[in-house]
């Protein structure tokens, strides 16, 4: 059994929503509510969802960038739920971000230098040969010139940035990267660029990531494991191969059969479900199922009760009252490939 | 007689930095009821073909020069009212992000009513019928509620399947698409699709399909072309594009992609370096930075511009190798490690 790094317990995120002039709290948009999951040491979480579904809330609830509602968030052993940001900020070392959006998230006015360099200066890190040094050997690490040190943001391209953004999160050489739509932002040739890259840098450091991604293909491309998210909750999780061969939730199987794939042959003949409408707001969620108002094989029990995420085969957790592809019970879980 | 036709189509714009010629050179032919897809990376100048089909980059600063000829009028020497006449009747589009496509300051129905009313001479209560029968058949429930509502007031999909109704409210015979569904999630985005398709063959229009997405572009066209620095490098049915693709570039966004419908591979296979900045485009072949073949055909590719010459049944390939030597690469090096 591998090592835990990050557990996380019934996490909460409700935003309030205020109303007039006294700000009176009328309503909460639980963007998270009430997800249990836990990474090991050296694998790969995929966090799908569509838009609206938490993932993104639920990656900044992780490295604290929010303060949760309710739950617990247990790292590396430590329990930082509410742990202060003094106490944090050793611990934060070991846990950084790679942001969406390569143009937003970097400070156009600072150079690539001081960019990567801020992790150093704001942990009090002393280097061997100066930060300097260390700044170039990462640049160096992710594929970009050393040489580019001076340079500002505005002088590269989105891939480069999207390095520069990785390069600022390797600084300290943490344990834990959460990486939010990493590549979504990129142009398809780049995309494929920056998932080899991460996948090259997880070899050589022995890192952990959590990728959080609505494109199931880079997803299944790159995780280990992959939870499925839907109106603030977890409705299934379990090992990529098992979840993308025998999906058990009806959800995840609409989303798979959504995916438009490149190749003319299986235009037709191809099983389709369709979901209709949108998701449903968060802020007046379903009640029980959260799926049900799209499912199609909801019945008067997905109206009144909430399935709980239940495992039925191993590490195959699924929250449905009537999952597909779930093995009998006496039977042995299904492996197809 | 072809029913939508370019012919050498160039749209280059004056900028303080230099020429950038977004489009240079572009022809291909387009019959009624059939699908055209149009891929290419940021910059490659996809969406500026659509514009200046439309005669959008009339009057502005754009140089245009070329032909295209739609239904046997030509109109980029046409006067600007003319093809306004004609756009929204007998050609429309559908733009990429409804919410800033559409004016929030009226209804959905009013926007609608306004196209409507300029090419057709009705009241404005027969028009207003008009729309609720659009929304209904573009799926939006409620129609004749919601044709009352603002745009802010739809959900993503919503607005979409709006636009969609908005812009096939004349019965255009041409429908160009330009990123339709890259601002859905995934499961609206094929409810898009479906809905495009079948309007498709109820109207019977010619459609124009622009994405990044080789996904999309594979559910919906009859044909696609292969956009790469303002210049088609690649031409032909889709099945051809798809399973005998013979530009180096094409085989790189094919590499570039993690697909569900095949064994999870080690690695993707990228496209080295960035797609070129259109002020400065590469001299030669604009690919040849990037290729991975460039060497075996002795640099020509850094001094000359390859033609697009035929290589079997109407498609069409931008490449210095010859066809012995594409055929050969993609059977023997690109295919197998796609299918591993």
């Amino acid at each position: 059994m591998t090592e835990t790094i990050l557990s996380v317990q019934g996490l909460e995120k409700h935003f309030p929503v205020t109303k007039g002039l006294f700000k009176t709290q009328v309503g909460a948009v639980k963007a998270v509510d009430g997800i249990s999951f836990d990474v090991r040491k050296g694998e790969t979480l995929g966090l799908v969802g569509e838009s609206g579904c938490g993932k993104t809330t639920t990656g900044r609830l992780i490295t604290r960038l929010i303060e949760p509602t309710g739950g617990q968030i247990t790292f590396q052993g430590h329990d930082i739920t509410h742990m202060k940001q003094g106490k944090l900020r050793p611990l934060r070392r070991d846990m950084q971000m790679i942001f969406q959006d390569p143009y937003s998230s970097l400070n156009p006015r600072h150079t690539v230098g001081a960019i990567v360099g801020a992790p150093f200066r704001i942990q009090g890190i002393e280097t061997e040969h100066g930060t300097k040094k260390a700044v170039q050997e990462i640049l160096e690490l992710v594929g970009l010139n050393p040489e580019h040190y001076n340079r500002y943001p505005h002088e590269f391209s989105g891939g480069q940035r999207q390095r520069i953004g990785i390069a600022r999160t390797l600084a300290l050489k943490p344990k834990l990267i959460i990486a939010d739509e990493p590549v979504s932002a990129l142009d398809v040739s780049i995309q494929a660029q920056v998932v080899n890259l991460l996948e090259d840098l997880q070899n050589e450091l022995d890192l952990t990531y959590v990728v959080i991604a609505h494109d199931l293909s880079v997803v299944r491309h790159i995780s280990d494991r992959v939870a499925v998210m839907y109106l603030g909750k977890i409705v299934e999780v379990a090992e990529r191969k098992d979840l993308y061969a025998s999906p058990m939730h009806p959800y995840t199987n609409a989303l798979l059969s959504a995916v438009p794939i490149p190749d003319t042959r299986q235009r037709e003949g191809r099983e389709r479900i369709r979901l209709t409408g949108d998701v449903p707001s968060p802020l007046n969620p379903p009640p029980a199922c959260r799926f049900h108002t799209r499912c199609w094989k909801a019945q008067e029990v997905c109206k009144t009760t909430e399935p709980p995420l239940a495992e039925l085969a191993p590490g195959h957790a699924v929250a449905c009252h009537f999952p597909e592809n779930a093995p009998a019970k006496t039977e042995a879980p299904a492996t197809v490939a | 007689m072809t029913f939508l036709q370019l012919k050498d189509l160039k749209i280059h714009f004056p900028t303080d930095d230099g020429l950038v010629k977004s489009v240079d050179g572009l022809s291909f032919d387009l019959e009624r009821g059939k699908t055209l897809g149009i891929v290419g990376e940021s910059g490659s100048g996809k969406s500026v073909t659509s514009l200046g089909i439309l005669g959008l980059h009339k009057g502005g600063r754009a140089k245009i020069s070329g032909e295209v000829w739609l239904d046997g009028e030509e109109l980029v020497s046409a006067s600007p009212e003319h093809v306004r006449s004609l756009r929204g009747k007998k050609m429309s589009m559908i733009f990429q992000d409804p919410l800033s496509a559409m004016h929030p300051y009226y209804t959905v129905g009013d926007q609608i009513i306004e196209a409507y009313r300029i090419h057709n001479k009705v009241s404005k209560k027969v028009a207003k019928k008009h729309a609720i029968d659009m929304l209904g058949r573009v799926g939006i429930p409620q129609p004749d509620r919601r044709v009352d509502s603002y745009p802010h007031e739809f959900s993503g999909g919503m607005r979409q399947r709006a636009m969609i109704a908005m812009s096939l409210s004349c019965d255009p015979e041409l429908l160009i698409a330009d990123e339709p569904t890259t601002a859905l999630d995934v499961t609206v985005q094929a409810q898009i699709l479906d809905l495009m398709r079948d309007l498709q063959r109820d109207f019977n229009a010619a459609l124009i399909i622009i994405t990044h997405d080789l996904g999309v572009v594979a559910e919906l066209s009859d044909d696609i072309l292969v956009m790469y620095g303002g210049k088609c490098i690649e031409y032909g049915a889709a099945d051809d594009i798809f399973e005998r693709p013979e530009h180096p570039y094409t085989w790189g966004l094919l590499g570039s992609m993690p697909r569900l419908d095949r064994e999870v591979t080690e690695r993707l296979l990228p496209i080295k370096g960035t797609p070129p900045s259109l002020i400065n485009v590469p001299s030669g072949c604009a690919f040849h930075p990037r290729c991975a073949f460039e060497p075996r055909n002795g640099g020509k590719g850094r001094t000359l511009v390859p033609d697009l010459v035929e290589t079997e049944g109407g498609h069409l390939v931008r490449c210095h190798l010859s066809r012995e030597e594409r055929r050969d690469i993609w059977a023997t090096e690109i295919k197998p490690k796609l299918e591993s």
